[in-house]
């Protein structure tokens, strides 16, 4: 057992390729993801009608939508759209849009929740659209969130696990390939799990340190 | 793709939806136990689940199915494609319901343990008609929401060589050379499946904010 740790260190640098790829595609799509996830909640609760039953679809169809039958269509779907996508890409974008459905629902939950007051005085001192949005609501919201937006981080943490399928070279794809090249499937994927655990208890620390924050601020 | 093709999805549905009601069945009171190991802060047991439901949250289905699949038989357990499956989806969702049935545990009011206490009832009998009975309504929301998760990772079966709905997508994909219309019929399963799983979890919290209201 010792012995198959020593094999999976030996390829360590296969290992932290895939823990840094896994680590850049989370932190890509977890902060696109967010920013059009603020942009998606803006128009789902929109004054008029027809912008929040498109935003309310396509939140509803991502959200009883597998991610990686999602992961699927991008991968295989947009080159018959003509756009020609390596796998990374592809991964990237299914990752991204995906999850803004997730994040666009975390922040319009999270707004329903806030006082109406601060919105209020900002209209009263000349904040109108865009601005009252990015200046007033969006920073309380944010930290509002923080705890939610944080289980979704892990979850984009997890679903990047997928695409080890359409064969993005991540953490879970390392750990397959040194386990196919030396047979040592336990010391592998334990790895990987623990390198994912830590990836999790990280993401975890720093939405308390967040949590922490907004407290001093209250 | 023909209508022979469409059948064979609907096969893998089969299988799909009998794994995960599996993994459901088995991981609720697997959950509610550990759930109440840590509730009474069994020692070195309560650690041990501390630690199995961090990390079980943390790890992805994918490669916890990959690892009890080639691991398992490695160490002289001899494990197929099915059982590991069942496996995974239980071990996954055993943790995320511990997590939902403590938080139940952790909110119910102290005095009525007391009370119960005071009757002389003894600690099963107080499990089973008072604290039981209530955390069932209060945990459901949040199991049911666990539910639909459990169903949106089951396309992981599909890496092990389970003939699910994923699977049999991919199959015929590559049998048709297009490989889209599968996946639109796959995600035509899902979608129905899934949305009456959220449905249901927004009507019962819906029904519980009314009762609980103040009159």
């Amino acid at each position: 057992m010792i012995h198959d740790f020593g094999v999976v260190w030996a390829e360590r640098s296969l290992m932290l390729n895939g823990l840094l790829n896994t680590l850049i595609l989370s932190v890509l799509s977890a902060f696109a993801a967010l920013v059009l996830g603020a942009l998606l909640a803006m128009l789902l609760t929109h004054k008029t009608k027809a912008p929040v039953v498109v935003a309310r679809g396509f939140v509803d169809l991502m959200r009883c939508t597998p991610f990686l039958l999602f992961a699927y269509i991008v991968y295989y779907g947009l080159p018959s759209l003509g756009i020609k996508f390596d796998n990374w890409s592809a991964g990237l974008v299914a990752l991204i849009i995906y999850n803004t459905a997730y994040m666009a629902e975390i922040l319009r939950g999270a707004a329903a929740a806030q006082p109406p007051e601060p919105a209020e005085a900002g209209i009263a001192f000349g904040f109108t659209g865009f601005g009252l949005y990015r200046r007033i609501v969006l920073p309380p919201l944010l930290l509002a969130a923080g705890p939610v937006v944080g289980n979704q981080v892990i979850q984009i943490v997890k679903d990047s696990a997928f695409l080890t399928i359409i064969a993005l070279p991540e953490l879970t794809h390392a750990a397959s390939s040194i386990q196919s090249r030396h047979y040592v499937p336990f010391a592998a994927f334990i790895s990987a799990v623990i390198l994912y655990w830590l990836l999790c208890l990280l993401v975890e620390t720093g939405v308390s340190a967040v949590g922490r924050m907004a407290d001093a601020r209250r | 793709m023909s209508a022979a093709d469409v059948l064979a999805i609907f096969n893998g549905a089969v299988t799909t939806l009998l794994l995960s009601s599996l993994g459901i069945l088995l991981g609720l009171p697997l959950g509610l136990a550990m759930a109440l190991i840590r509730w009474s802060r069994v020692p070195l047991a309560s650690q041990l689940v501390a630690v199995y439901v961090s990390l079980l949250r943390a790890t992805p289905i994918v490669t916890l199915l990959l690892l009890l699949f080639f691991a398992l038989p490695n160490v002289g357990v001899p494990i197929g494609p099915i059982s590991a499956g069942i496996l995974a989806l239980t071990m996954n969702t055993s943790a995320f319901n511990c997590e939902v049935w403590r938080a139940s545990l952790m909110d119910f009011p102290k005095d009525q343990l007391e009370a119960a206490q005071s009757v002389g009832m003894r600690a099963s009998l107080r499990f089973r008609r008072i604290v039981f009975p209530q955390i069932v309504r209060s945990s459901l929301p949040g199991l049911i929401n666990e539910m639909s998760l459990l169903i949106k990772v089951t396309p992981a079966l599909a890496v092990v060589g389970v003939v699910d709905i994923t699977r049999a997508a991919v199959r015929i994909g590559a049998e048709t050379y297009e490989p889209l219309p599968p996946f639109f019929v796959a995600i035509a399963i899902y979608l129905p499946i899934v949305y009456a799983l959220v449905s249901l979890q927004r009507w019962l919290e819906r029904r519980r904010a009314r009762l609980e209201a103040p009159a």
